[in-house]
């Protein structure tokens, strides 16, 4: 029996369990126009990738602790201090001082508004939310960017006012475990294993 | 970066003047189950040496090193695909190199022959692009090509990237379309243009006589765009030769191809449109700050620049070219145009960041019919036509070859052989393709300079790639 891949970290050292690759044999490809000749082959492979998230870390961790993280630059050399980043930059984009990691979980909760948006049908390969996939790009007061994310509840509209959510129960520990909703959503109407 | 210091606001000077010869392409198309990548790649080369009237292995003598623009090493599954090509090409023991920009890659690749040439290094390079979109089916080459965005905060966002490039979209409608039908139609109007020049040209991959009716029926992608506003995915490769004078003359002494003057300005912005603060506009020699002051106001919600509408690649990209060429202003100053229109949208956007007109008036490049071969309104020529290939919605969109395609389709106005070129009844008897009767010339007239823009995805990398004539420079030192 084949189990997925599993890794954990011990003395800086990656330690693997299971399997990070499935076996699918080559199929060849023929030409039904000219007697089933050989054209080529598929080449089938499943693999599972060992990604470090390095000092984006701690973003991530506490998404599933509803909480969201942003950085800001201290360094009072710096000619942009007090730039805030939300994506989270690990180091300042002027002077590349190593950012203070804040919360914004309030100032998202009061300030957050649709900046543009997009409504899409489609999705590629592997994806995981559900369709229609709505994106959001969210603009906070004070903060130098514009957060790329999805919503889980309405229609988008640009200068909407939205709230984060976040997937307290089994988080992904990814960017999925971050959403947004209409402010007013009521609690019964978030998605499953998401908190305000 | 939102402040620029004097050095990096230094015009790119190159230390001798560099042409372009000579180029070529394969057939481009939505798969071809039938032929490797290295057989097309020879199919272009072999084209670039016919256009000089020199067997391939002539011309190969003369190549000093060779730039590879491919840009998705996951979709040719093939790592280090470029050492597979050269040593197709014969061109072993020569130094080479792959260049990967997104959907620049191919001006890019351009780029990097063009500063061989320059700096002396080489007298002569290669420039060759290809992309290989056929091996996967289209849901799993939706993942790939979602890849190329930041795999931590966008990909696991619907694996889809055509929606973030519709966001920036949505943004632009809003706010400079005034999310207004008569905007919708001008859209579609860029579609029906391109696939229609496509009809002309026996390389393209969509032709298609379509009424702009089609284009607004066409299914919603992601609104406003439809699916006849997006650009193709593509089989295909095109290369470019580049050369110092001495080789230009030499190689060009039986050829009807007179050398072009070549130059490359290149720009970049964060990969992640989310991490692009609010700038002062770059200004190009055609332009005031004074202009943009009331820009909010005309444009509520437009003063946020670049915000999600604006690309300040494309914008540094032709920042540098246009100084460093002499362009003041490129509707007066060029003869044609190849833009990079992924989508109906963007191509817009890009007319505002090349200054073809200001920002918020995009739109009217399309509606005074200026962007055309031959202006609608007036029957007369189109002051700057744009996209005579059929660009990447009616030729192609073969990433690693696109932006060199575009440069290729540029050089063949200023040789005056477009005709021959396109026309060519051999040509669309190979590819299997049907000449139309109505078939049209769309050579443009007189043709001494023009431009092609190679841009990734959303604007992480542009490149702006200006040929001239030799005898009508616009500047003594260019
Ligand atoms: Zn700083």
């Amino acid at each position: 029996m084949s189990m997925f891949g599993q890794v954990y970290v011990k003395d800086n050292k990656y330690k693997l369990k299971g399997d990070f690759h499935h076996l699918t044999p080559n199929i060849p490809i023929r030409n039904a126009d000219e007697g089933w000749k050989l054209m080529g082959v598929t080449n089938p492979r499943d693999m599972t990738y060992i990604h470090s998230y390095g000092g984006e870390a701690p973003f991530f961790e506490a998404l599933g602790e509803g909480k969201l993280l942003a950085t800001r630059c201290d360094n009072p050399d710096c000619e942009f201090k007090g730039t805030i980043y939300e994506p989270f930059r690990i180091h300042c984009a002027d002077c590349l001082g190593k950012n203070t990691i804040i919360d914004i979980t309030e100032l998202a909760k009061t300030t957050s508004k649709v900046h543009t948006f997009m409504v899409c049908e489609r999705a590629g390969a592997f994806n995981i939310l559900d369709k229609p996939v709505k994106f959001i790009n969210i603009e906070f007061e004070g903060i130098a960017t514009i957060l790329m994310s999805y919503l889980s509840v309405g229609d988008p509209e640009i200068g909407m006012k939205v709230l984060p959510i976040f997937r307290t129960k089994n988080p992904t520990c990814t960017i999925l475990d971050l959403s947004w909703v209409p402010d007013g959503t009521k609690k019964e109407e978030l998605p499953e294993g998401f908190t305000f | 970066m939102i402040k620029f210091s004097k050095q990096q606001l230094k015009i790119p000077k190159m230390m001798r003047p560099v042409y372009m010869v000579t180029g070529g392409q394969s057939k481009f198309d939505r798969a071809m189950p039938d032929k490797r990548t290295e057989e097309l790649c020879i199919d272009a080369f072999t084209m670039a040496a016919g256009l000089l009237n020199m067997s391939p292995a002539e011309l190969k003598s003369y190549v000093h090193t060779a730039y590879y623009g491919h840009f998705a090493d996951h979709f040719g599954d093939q790592l280090l695909g470029e050492a597979v090509i050269h040593d197709r090409l014969g061109l072993d023991p020569l130094g080479n190199i792959g260049v990967k920009t997104g959907g620049a890659t191919g001006g890019s690749t351009v780029w990097e022959a063009v500063k061989a040439v320059a700096s002396g290094y080489s007298d002569c390079s290669l420039a060759m692009g290809w992309e290989r979109m056929d091996e996967v089916p289209t849901d799993e080459g939706n993942f790939l090509i979602a890849a190329a965005a930041d795999k931590d905060w966008e990909s696991p966002l619907g694996h889809i990237y055509t929606g973030y490039y519709a966001v920036m979209a949505q943004r632009y409608w809003q706010i400079f379309g005034k999310a207004e039908d008569s905007f919708r139609e001008t859209l579609a109007e860029i579609s029906v243009k391109h696939h229609g020049y496509a009809r002309m040209n026996p390389f393209a991959h969509s032709p298609k006589k379509i009424t702009v009716d089609d284009v607004l029926k066409s299914p919603v992608v992601a609104h406003p765009l439809r699916a006849l506003d997006c650009c193709l995915m593509s089989v295909g490769a095109a290369c470019a030769i580049i050369c110092d004078e001495k080789t230009a003359i030499e190689l060009t002494k039986n050829s009807a191809n007179k050398p072009v003057r070549i130059w490359v300005g290149a720009g970049s912005h964060t990969l992640r449109p989310a991490d692009r603060r609010d700038m002062d506009i770059p200004l190009l020699p055609n332009e005031t700050a004074d202009q943009y002051k009331d820009l909010g106001k005309r444009f509520p919600g437009g003063d946020r620049y670049p915000g999600f509408t604006g690309f300040l690649a494309a914008r540094m990209a032709v920042w540098y070219g246009y100084r460093m060429t002499g362009v003041n202003d490129p509707s007066e100053d060029l003869d044609l145009l190849e833009l990079h229109d992924a989508f109906t949208i963007s191509d817009v956007q890009t007319y505002e960041d090349i200054g073809v007109r200001p920002y918020g008036e995009g739109r009217d490049y399309v509606e005074s019919g200026d962007c055309y071969h031959t202006n609608p309104k007036t029957g007369k020529p189109g002051k700057l036509p744009s996209n005579l290939s059929g660009g990447l919605i009616g030729c192609m969109h073969a990433v690693g070859a696109t932006g060199i395609m575009q440069i290729f389709e540029v050089a063949t106005h200023i040789w005056n052989r477009w005709g021959e070129i396109h026309g060519d009844e051999k040509r669309w008897k190979d590819f299997g393709r049907k000449k139309p009767a109505d078939w049209t010339d769309l050579q443009v007239k007189g043709a001494k300079r023009g431009m092609a823009i190679s841009h990734a995805g959303v604007g992480s990398h542009v490149t702006a790639t200006i040929l001239m004539d030799p005898d009508h420079l616009l500047k003594e030192d260019a």
